[in-house]
């Protein structure tokens, strides 16, 4: 069972039925039990920074050693946002510091938000895109971006007159700044790789 | 690099999706939920749906039909229609909405934009606009809310440029001259909006032959394209909407 983090910011429902498109078996919940037996979690985001981590407050801990401990995570969004170590939105907030970075506004010049479907280049190795191929389209909505400095992250960028995070992978930590809920079958398919990453280490070795 | 948007727009009205000519004369064009999940597979970039019924209060219905609609369609969707408060901003996004366009209530409380942006961030703002050419000053537009049927003397770019400001991360700017006559976009309009703000604009109004798409991109330098007709009625597909405007050299996700 995938859970996806209910924390009362907009359209958690979407990743779920993405989930349930393919097959998945997943449950919104915020419930402390079922994330810690869960085979993998989703911590999405349709918000701004300040807010949605005030709302994951009290579920912070719970998250960081799930994830410490290896079990699939996937930040979508503002939820990959978060697994940084802080955001300049709205005012200086701290995230969760799984990943080191800081996640800056998008560079005037450049229309904002980032909006729309841009091409990303996959790095062969990050596990959510195996069978994609080299380069794909996906779904963007953002006017902050994520400045990667952690050095055993795999990155995997997008061109928006410099390069853009648009994925990382740090071990068992996946993160995407695109929704895969809403990048049509592509994005489908990078869901269906994390639930076999999920499926693949909950399967006792 | 980004490419060009190309939406479906579904005017849904009781249930229906419906298509008029400058906002009046309505056809039924098939059902919401249905045609959402055939734009979803066919590779629409976006959809917007807009409750044409609800321009003055907001309805419970649309929230409805947005939980079926988002159970089948994986891209994104904007829902609009009567919304006047953050807390339906709210309602609707929870139901599966990743946008929410606001018209008639951001004029009458601009305000409003700020506090959703402030909530939901800016990307999931998006400023409706239905533009009419001015009768009194020339190369002017005014703003028309409650459907199109008030105008205001509110001037379309200044609002364009304010409505950026209060935190608005989109607009879709509708003529209603243009509107259903299948002519072309109005693509002075779209230039003279598009010149003034630095968020991506919508091009919408007046779709009819796949030459008008690439004019509202390349004279009115619009970001995306808003259509109706020309593929509810089964004149042309996303494909080959597509297929045309790369082969014209404009970048989009085939």
């Amino acid at each position: 069972m995938i859970v996806v983090i209910d924390y009362n910011v907009g359209n958690v429902r979407s990743v779920c039925n993405a989930f349930r498109h393919i097959g998945c078996d997943v449950k919104l919940s915020c419930d402390a039990s079922e994330i810690e037996g869960a085979a993998g979690i989703v911590l999405p985001g349709v918000a701004a920074f300040g807010y949605a981590i005030g709302e994951l407050r009290a579920l912070t801990q719970l998250i960081k050693d799930a994830a410490l401990a290896g079990k699939p995570l996937l930040g979508i969004c503002v939820g990959y946002q978060m697994l940084f170590d802080q955001s300049s939105e709205y005012g200086l907030h701290k995230g969760l510091g799984l990943i080191c970075g800081s996640v800056v506004p998008i560079p005037a010049g450049q229309t904002v938000p980032h909006m729309g479907w841009n091409q990303v280049k996959m790095p062969a190795d990050m596990d959510l895109f195996t069978g994609l191929g080299k380069e794909r389209h996906f779904y963007f909505a953002h006017s902050y971006y994520a400045d990667v400095t952690d050095r055993q992250a795999k990155i995997a960028y997008t061109d928006y007159g410099f390069a853009l995070a648009a994925s990382v992978q740090k071990a068992n930590i996946h993160g995407v700044q695109f929704h895969p809920e809403k990048s049509g079958k592509t994005g489908l398919k990078v869901l269906a790789n994390f639930a076999g990453i999920c499926e693949k280490w909950k399967t006792p070795k | 690099m980004l490419t060009k948007r190309i939406i479906p727009c579904l005017d849904v009205k009781d249930n229906r999706v419906v298509k008029g000519i400058k906002f009046l004369n309505l056809r039924d064009a098939g059902d919401p939920v249905e045609l959402g999940a055939r734009y979803s597979e066919e590779g629409a970039d976006e959809l917007v749906f807009l409750d044409i019924t609800a321009t003055i209060h907001f309805r419970k219905t649309i929230v409805e039909l947005v939980e079926k609609v988002a159970e089948n369609v994986f891209i994104p969707f904007t829902v609009g229609g009567g919304v006047q408060t953050v807390e339906q901003m709210d309602e609707l996004l929870r139901s599966g909405a990743d946008k929410v366009s606001v018209n008639t209530a951001a004029v009458q409380n601009p305000r409003l934009i700020t506090e959703a942006a402030q909530r939901f961030g800016n990307q999931c703002v998006v400023l409706a606009i239905d533009a009419r050419r001015s009768k009194t000053k020339p190369g002017k537009w005014q703003v028309c809310v409650k459907a199109g049927s008030e105008p205001t003397d509110l001037d379309v770019i200044q609002w364009a440029v304010e409505a950026e400001k209060l935190g608005a991360g989109e607009i879709l700017l509708t003529s209603m001259d243009t509107d259903g006559t299948k002519t072309g976009y109005d693509n002075e309009l779209n230039k003279a909006v598009t010149d003034a703000v630095n968020i991506p604009v919508i091009a919408s109004g007046g779709a009819g032959k796949l030459e008008h798409l690439y004019d509202a991109i390349v004279e009115g330098g619009a970001d995306a394209v808003l259509m109706a007709s020309i593929t509810h009625f089964g004149n042309y597909s996303v494909k080959q909407i597509k297929q045309y405007l790369a082969s014209r050299g404009i970048a989009v996700n085939l």
